[in-house]
């Protein structure tokens, strides 16, 4: 058997399904690379290898009694520390909610249980998935597999970085301005971020609710929309989630594997034309233009002229949103609780606690959120941004009516050194530049790698209408098919 | 002009229950000026009579029906509360009224 | 000449008061607004709570559709219009009560607006305009701890239990009511007791207040005649009918002179204290707490369709004045009478007693007679009185086979109160009952006769009116228990 933690999962799991491999051999495989490398890379905050071993140890012993097994049954998977596991700690990468133990599984979790995938662990993430470099997590950053002297992108660095170290063959992100893609895209793996309310939110801890998307990480489009159709679909406990059947987005990801976009249109944004991207990025995105368009697509330039305006309105929405959803951290129902020495008052114990157990970039953000909702300035800020996502929202639907997808470089700029964006916040909120958009309109996108840029990956984008994800995965299958994946050097 | 004052931070610290220190104030006060004046450029869109989206998927009316489910038992709802009395979350002494 | 007027009447000479009033209504729905925890009460603290009422990180809300019919069928009642569209809000403050530190609540975008009450006020009918209906979630319980009276101050901890946390509630909101004069106080009154009676016959609410199921603030304003309205104060810790009336006269009492004076009014929540009758100053308003609400992303809108309102519409029931209209009619009381009935609270109570089988006039006799003296010496209301229309009726229906007499059925009753038990078993276990046996009573004439011969030949004579004594001899014998009728036809037939 050749090493089980190169295998992408699809392998894994038609080794496990043959009998060529147990479940528990590959849990143990990759459990034994987490204790090889993760201090180097730090892409976990919490392993559990005995929740993983005795879930290994179920889907074996349930294959051996002859029951019927899902597509993924035993690949192991890391799970993005913001999302609720019962009984396993999440931290959503805040000192405020150390050593939670939540007494409910999300339902993408109990999903992948349902599935027979098998939980490795928690990953890590910019706290409360508020950053594009995982520096802002409270327990540390997590290095990039390709230079670990490089931030692995955010927030779900920790989700990218565990694919790239071969560390695990899926993990899930969670996506409210690009913290799947991003990730992906400077790590040289796959990162999908589904429509809007394909996947539950329930059991997310919540950054920005009418944007927060989870979805798939993998190292190939095939493995990444295998997990996507395990978590996506109705859940009665989300009232934003979307009742109409969920695309067959692997069937399109095997379609597109073929190497055929015949009559596909990608749309090329004006708008994302002018300065911003590295030149390096910009190189490799139009030799994935090239390669698309050797296999059949038509390229088709399209304005979005509101698009300039997608970050000012995400900056004023998510905190907005972030503010009134972390109010909840007040050290009186769990997590932290500090200077409650006997003599203080409740007040000021809050103040305290949350001064204590938030980092500065949170902070920052429940500051401007809740001054973008206060009474005097709602209109002028939080209101015109909802507005100003209306007409992004527009700027999309005309799109789709003259191309299938819109494509783009994922990020401007490859994965930049640790440390060097950190003092100027808004110089780290750039790296969002092009993923925000799709999030302010719904719509489904992933991010593809397509090339390096001085020996650094570059990330593909594709964004699709909303409900039709199975668009995107054709599309960046048959990018994967031309440009092939990328595999990163031995850790340095 | 600066979009927001140092004094201005404070007040909005205190509002979010953030015992913020007189260095994260200075730190603070300059970043979010920065932040500010950058976002302020949504308004140079003209949208008074677009509508605004909060939620990008049009679904109305999602209810549940009336019926219950089972609760968490008194341990695992109090099992990580920083501080329990008799069964309940105990908190230090309130000092403003209720609302 | 100068006529000295009593402090009140004088105040509602000189000054127009203006009242407007917050109710707060916890549905009887099985779950709770936003999850499916059951509503009921007295379980052990923080055992009706799951993640999401609990606030929970990663938990989401979904809404009850049987508290979003509630609403819409209140509305309704209400002669509101009913939105086509509506949202819920967050409104956002701190507080330990509130599990997710906001509350989800309506703002901009209720799902009912501008409708109407009518109520019945000394003979003339007030039209109460309706604001809004909105819905939101409760919050939880706070216990303090340390303090003198258990209130917050000179507490040294509180201890929160979050069971009452999300349980469905809405607000019905008054516009201002100018307008009534001296009436004000009663003009509260009569309204929260026609939205109580309104709520109640839908069947959505048991609408106590004693149990805080339902809740009223009560706003006060006071301002001279054709002068824009004053400052207004909202007065909670309102917790009865009674109250309501008491707390809206005590603020135009405290008002008036501040404003004789040439002070201002400040605008503040006030407390009412049942034991003084009095408001004390609680927080000030003057620094509006901004709530930063905005729309409830965790939530789709609501978009009741038109038939779905109709069908609503449909499943109101007959409503309290078109019922009490009806009642009047089958009890043949005039309109004074009826009024009587009202303003006891007694419509139902008499409703149910006549359906246990009472005659209309008998528990009509009961409850606004003897029990409404019980209640008023108790200070209780008609309903919290100990006994039920069951009793009554039952207590009713021994007087009427001559089991007991009036005197012998208030004793009963007594008991009734007390909670001895049924009319019958207190009437058995006490001996009460009417002594019907022919024989023991002709012996006890028969003694009477023999222990008054002079009274008893006045009789023979036939001055009849002489019996009254040999009556009271033998009531005196039977110790009461003896039907005064039958012992006078008695002493009549013996003699004659
Ligand atoms: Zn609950």
């Amino acid at each position: 058997m050749s090493d089980l933690t190169r295998m992408s999962a699809a392998q894994l799991a038609a080794a496990i399904a043959s009998g060529e491999a147990s479940a528990t051999e590959v849990t143990n495989a990759h459990l034994e690379r987490i204790a090889a490398v993760d201090d180097r890379v730090h892409a976990f905050l919490h392993v559990d290898a005995e929740g993983a071993r005795a879930a290994a140890l179920d889907v074996d012993e349930r294959r051996s009694a002859g029951e019927p097994l899902g597509p993924l049954a035993g690949v192991p998977v890391g799970v993005k520390d913001i999302v609720v596991t019962r009984g396993v700690p999440t931290t959503a990468g805040s000192k405020i909610l150390e050593g939670w133990r939540p007494p409910y599984d999300a339902t993408i979790v109990e999903r992948m249980r349902a599935a027979g995938l098998v939980m490795l662990g928690k990953t890590n993430l910019d706290e409360f998935a508020m950053g594009s470099s995982t520096e802002y997590s409270a327990y540390g950053p997590t290095y990039n597999p390709w230079d670990l002297g490089r931030i692995p992108g955010g927030s779900g660095g920790g989700s990218a970085a565990a694919l790239a170290a071969y560390e695990a063959p899926l993990t899930v992100g969670t996506d409210t301005g690009g913290s799947i893609r991003q990730p992906g895209a400077v790590t040289g793996t796959v990162g999908a971020k589904p429509t809007y309310g394909g996947t539950s939110r329930y059991g997310l801890v919540a950054f920005s609710s009418s944007l927060d998307t989870p979805g798939p990480c993998a190292r190939t489009v095939e493995d990444a929309a295998l997990l996507h159709a395990v978590l996506a679909g109705h859940d009665p406990r989300d009232s934003t989630s979307i009742p109409q059947p969920v695309p067959d987005v692997v069937g399109a990801a095997r379609q597109g594997a073929t190497g055929d976009l015949t009559g596909v249109r990608l749309g090329l944004v004006r708008e994302f034309g002018g300065e911003g991207a590295e030149a390096g990025v910009t190189a490799a995105f139009r030799d994935g233009l090239d390669a698309l368009t050797k296999l059949g697509a038509e390229v088709v330039e399209v304005s979005c002229p509101n698009f300039q305006y997608a970050l000012p309105a995400y900056y004023l929405i998510a905190p907005s949103e972030c503010s009134s959803n972390l109010a909840r951290f007040d050290g009186v129902r769990y997590g932290l609780r500090v200077g409650d020495d006997g003599n203080r008052a409740l007040e000021e114990v809050m103040s305290l606690t949350r001064e204590a157990g938030f980092g500065p970039e949170v902070k920052r953000r429940v500051i401007i959120g809740t001054y973008a909702l206060s009474s005097g300035y709602y209109d002028a800020y939080y209101g015109q941004a909802q507005k100003v996502r209306t007409l992004i929202t527009r700027d999309f639907t005309a799109a789709f009516e003259r191309v299938d997808v819109l494509v783009s470089p994922t990020t401007p700029f490859v994965a930049f050194p640790l440390g060097s964006r950190t003092s100027d916040p808004y110089q780290m909120y750039l790296a969002d530049l092009y993923t925000i958009p799709v999030n302010l309109y719904g719509g489904p996108a992933i991010s593809v790698p397509c090339g390096l840029s001085e020996g650094l990956p570059v990330g593909f984008q594709i964004m699709a209408p909303t409900l039709a994800d199975d668009r995107m995965y054709r599309v960046a299958a048959a990018l994967e098919s031309a440009v092939g994946t990328l595999t990163p050097g031995e850790l340095s | 002009m600066a979009a927001i004052s140092r004094e201005e931070v404070a007040h909005l610290a205190r509002l979010s229950r953030l015992a913020v220190t007189e260095e994260e104030l200075d730190l603070f006060a300059g970043q979010l000026d920065v932040i500010l004046q950058a976002v302020a450029r949504v308004g140079e869109v003209v949208a008074e009579d677009i509508p605004p989206t909060s939620h990008s998927v049009p679904l109305t009316n999602v209810l549940r029906d009336d019926i219950e489910v089972p609760c968490l038992t008194a341990d695992e709802a109090l099992a990580g509360a920083p501080d329990v009395e008799e069964g309940r979350f105990r908190v230090p002494r309130i000092l403003e009224e209720e609302v | 000449m100068t006529v000295t007027l009593p402090p009140y009447d004088d105040v509602v000479a000189r000054y127009e008061p203006v009242i407007g009033l917050e109710t707060h209504v916890e549905l009887g729905t099985r779950t709770k607004m936003f999850c499916g925890c059951p509503i009921d009460f007295g379980g052990q603290p923080n055992t009706r709570i799951c993640p999401v009422c609990l606030g929970l990180p990663g938990s989401l809300p979904v809404a009850n559709k049987a508290a979003i019919e509630a609403t819409i069928r209140i509305g309704l009642a209400l002669n509101c219009t009913i939105a086509t569209w509506s949202r819920f809000a967050r409104k956002n403050y701190f507080y330990p009560d509130m599990p997710k530190n906001y509350q989800i609540s309506q703002y901009d975008e209720p799902l009912c607006v501008d409708g109407w009450l009518d109520v019945e006020v000394e003979g003339e009918i007030v039209r109460v305009g309706i604001e809004r209906v909105h819905l939101e979630e409760d919050t939880g319980k706070t216990l303090h701890v340390g303090g003198a009276t258990g209130r917050i101050h000179g507490a040294t901890e509180s201890l929160v239990d979050y069971n009452r946390a999300g349980i469905p509630l809405v607000e019905i909101v008054t516009k201002p009511v100018p307008g009534t004069g001296a009436l004000a106080p009663i003009v509260a009154r009569a309204y929260v007791t026609e939205l109580r009676d309104v709520i109640r016959s839908l069947g959505v609410s048991d609408v106590r207040m004693e149990q805080g199921s339902l809740r009223c603030d009560v706003n006060t304003s006071l301002s001279l005649p054709g002068a824009e309205w004053g400052t207004r104060t909202e007065t909670k810790n309102v917790n009865s009918l009674r109250s309501v009336e008491r707390a809206v006269r005590s603020e135009i009492l405290r008002q008036a002179p501040i404003l004789d004076a040439g002070g201002k009014i400040k605008q503040e929540t006030r407390h009412f204290h049942e034991d003084t009758g009095e408001t004390t100053a609680g927080r000030s308003k003057e620094t509006a707490t901004d709530y930063r609400y905005f729309p409830e992303p965790d939530l789709v809108p609501l978009a009741p369709d038109p038939a779905w309102v109709a069908t609503l519409k449909e499943s109101l029931p007959e409503l309290p004045r078109v019922h009490r209209k009806r009642l009047q009619t089958d009890w043949g009381l005039s309109d004074l009478d009826m009024q009587s009935v009202v303003n006891a609270g007694a419509v139902e109570l008499i409703e149910e007693t006549v359906a246990a089988g009472a005659s209309p006039e008998g528990a009509r006799k009961w409850w606004l007679g003897e029990l409404a003296r019980r209640a008023n010496e108790a200070g209780v209301e008609l309903v919290e009185v100990g006994a039920t229309p069951a009793h009554v009726a039952e207590l009713q229906g021994l007087v009427d086979g001559g089991k007991l007499n009036d005197k012998l059925a208030r004793t009963v009753l007594e008991g009734v109160i007390a909670g001895e038990g049924t009319p019958t078993e207190i009437m058995t276990a006490r001996g009460l009952e009417v002594v019907s046996d022919t024989g023991a009573l002709t012996a006890a004439v028969d003694d009477a006769i023999a222990a008054n011969p002079d009274v008893a030949a006045k009789i023979r004579e036939g001055k009849v009116a002489a019996a009254g004594v040999l009556v009271g001899a033998v009531m005196k014998a039977t110790r009461g228990q003896a039907d005064a009728k039958t012992v006078r036809e008695l002493i009549i037939a013996r003699l004659s």
